[in-house]
């Protein structure tokens, strides 16, 4: 079975985000003066193969500790694992 | 010296300053010998430098690949042992990414790539490129890096503050910590950390660029003597 799974990996909150700063910075620039507490991370999509959701998941888990994310400064958030169903292996759409 | 210290030099896809380090042991009196992402062999060198650069790509995060490659599962047996190992820059970057080092190094405070002759203070003589200094000598050594901003949570920083693993500090040519001489924004100023044995350490500077008077400041030397004679004594 194919899974398509999301992860969202984040800084940790308490450690200063230069790139949500700058963006948090230009926002006024254009008009919203209400916003606070920009932060940018990183998304992730993939497929994977495996026996079951519980496989897929467990895997996709693994993964995100060992190289999607860096656990000394980011946290991880698995969004979706969902079964591509009705899809050739070719297909990613 | 009577013997040359074997100091190997990695290169990954995208290293840039490996020829800068192997060029700098040796006209310090060392015998740099090119060490190979690919290999699972580390030719019987004393000491490992992992140069700057962007192996990979520095995709996904900075050294966040590298950290994978042949040669890092001796390079991490070779430091288990006791063995010297040195991060310049990027390769400071992939030491912390493999938990060699603590803390990570993440964007510049001010978002740019810096590039500039940046002045150092060494904090502690218990790593293999301070053993033959004392705390609180001041180096010039140039910095050029886009990620270099050394963070570290709460409780980890406390630990790498009290334990003494810092090994660099950026200051101001007198000593004196001033934060407008930090030019990434690093927590507490670190410019370099070491492990609890003191056998490994990294920095974002370029020791490897400062040897050499004809081209700028000789920060670098004294560092470059001392992994020289770190690694000579080890064996």
């Amino acid at each position: 079975m194919r899974f398509r799974a999301q992860v969202v990996v984040s800084l940790k909150d308490g450690l200063l985000d230069p790139q949500g700063k700058a963006v948090e910075g230009s926002l006024p620039a254009l008009g919203w003066t209400n916003v606070s507490d920009v932060r940018i991370g990183r998304y992730v999509e993939l497929d994977v193969e495996a026996i079951d959701q519980d496989a897929a998941v467990s895997q996709v888990q693994a993964m995100a500790e060992r190289l999607l994310s860096n656990p000394v400064i980011e946290t991880f958030r698995i969004v979706e694992v969902s079964e591509l169903v009705g899809l050739g292996s070719e297909d990613r759409s | 010296m009577t013997r040359k210290p074997r100091i190997g030099v990695v290169t990954f896809p995208g290293s840039l300053d490996d020829r800068d380090a192997l060029r700098a042991v040796t006209s310090m009196g060392g015998e740099g010998v090119p060490l190979w992402h690919a290999e699972h062999e580390l030719h019987g060198v004393e000491a490992v430098i992992l140069p700057g650069g962007f192996s990979y790509g520095d995709y996904l995060r900075t050294g966040a690949i590298a950290r994978f490659a042949n040669v890092m599962d001796e390079i991490r047996m070779f430091a288990d042992s006791g063995g010297p190992v040195v991060g310049i820059c990027n390769g400071f970057q992939i030491l912390c990414e493999a938990g060699m080092l603590p803390g990570a190094l993440i964007r510049n405070r001010g978002l740019r790539f810096v590039c500039k002759i940046a002045t150092i203070r060494v904090e502690t003589s218990l790593s293999p490129l301070t053993e033959g200094l004392v705390a609180g000598e001041v180096l010039a050594v140039p910095v050029k890096h886009g990620e270099g901003q050394f963070v570290a949570e709460g409780r980890a920083l406390q630990r790498i503050e009290d334990e003494g693993l810092v090994a660099f500090r950026y200051c101001a040519p007198d000593g004196m910590l001033d934060d407008d001489q930090n030019p990434n924004g690093a927590t507490n100023a670190i410019a370099g950390v070491r492990n609890e044995r003191g056998n490994v350490v990294g920095l974002m500077p370029h020791p490897e660029h400062a040897v050499d008077p004809d081209v700028g400041p000789t920060g670098g030397q004294p560092l470059i003597a001392s992994l020289l004679s770190f690694a000579l004594a080890r064996v």
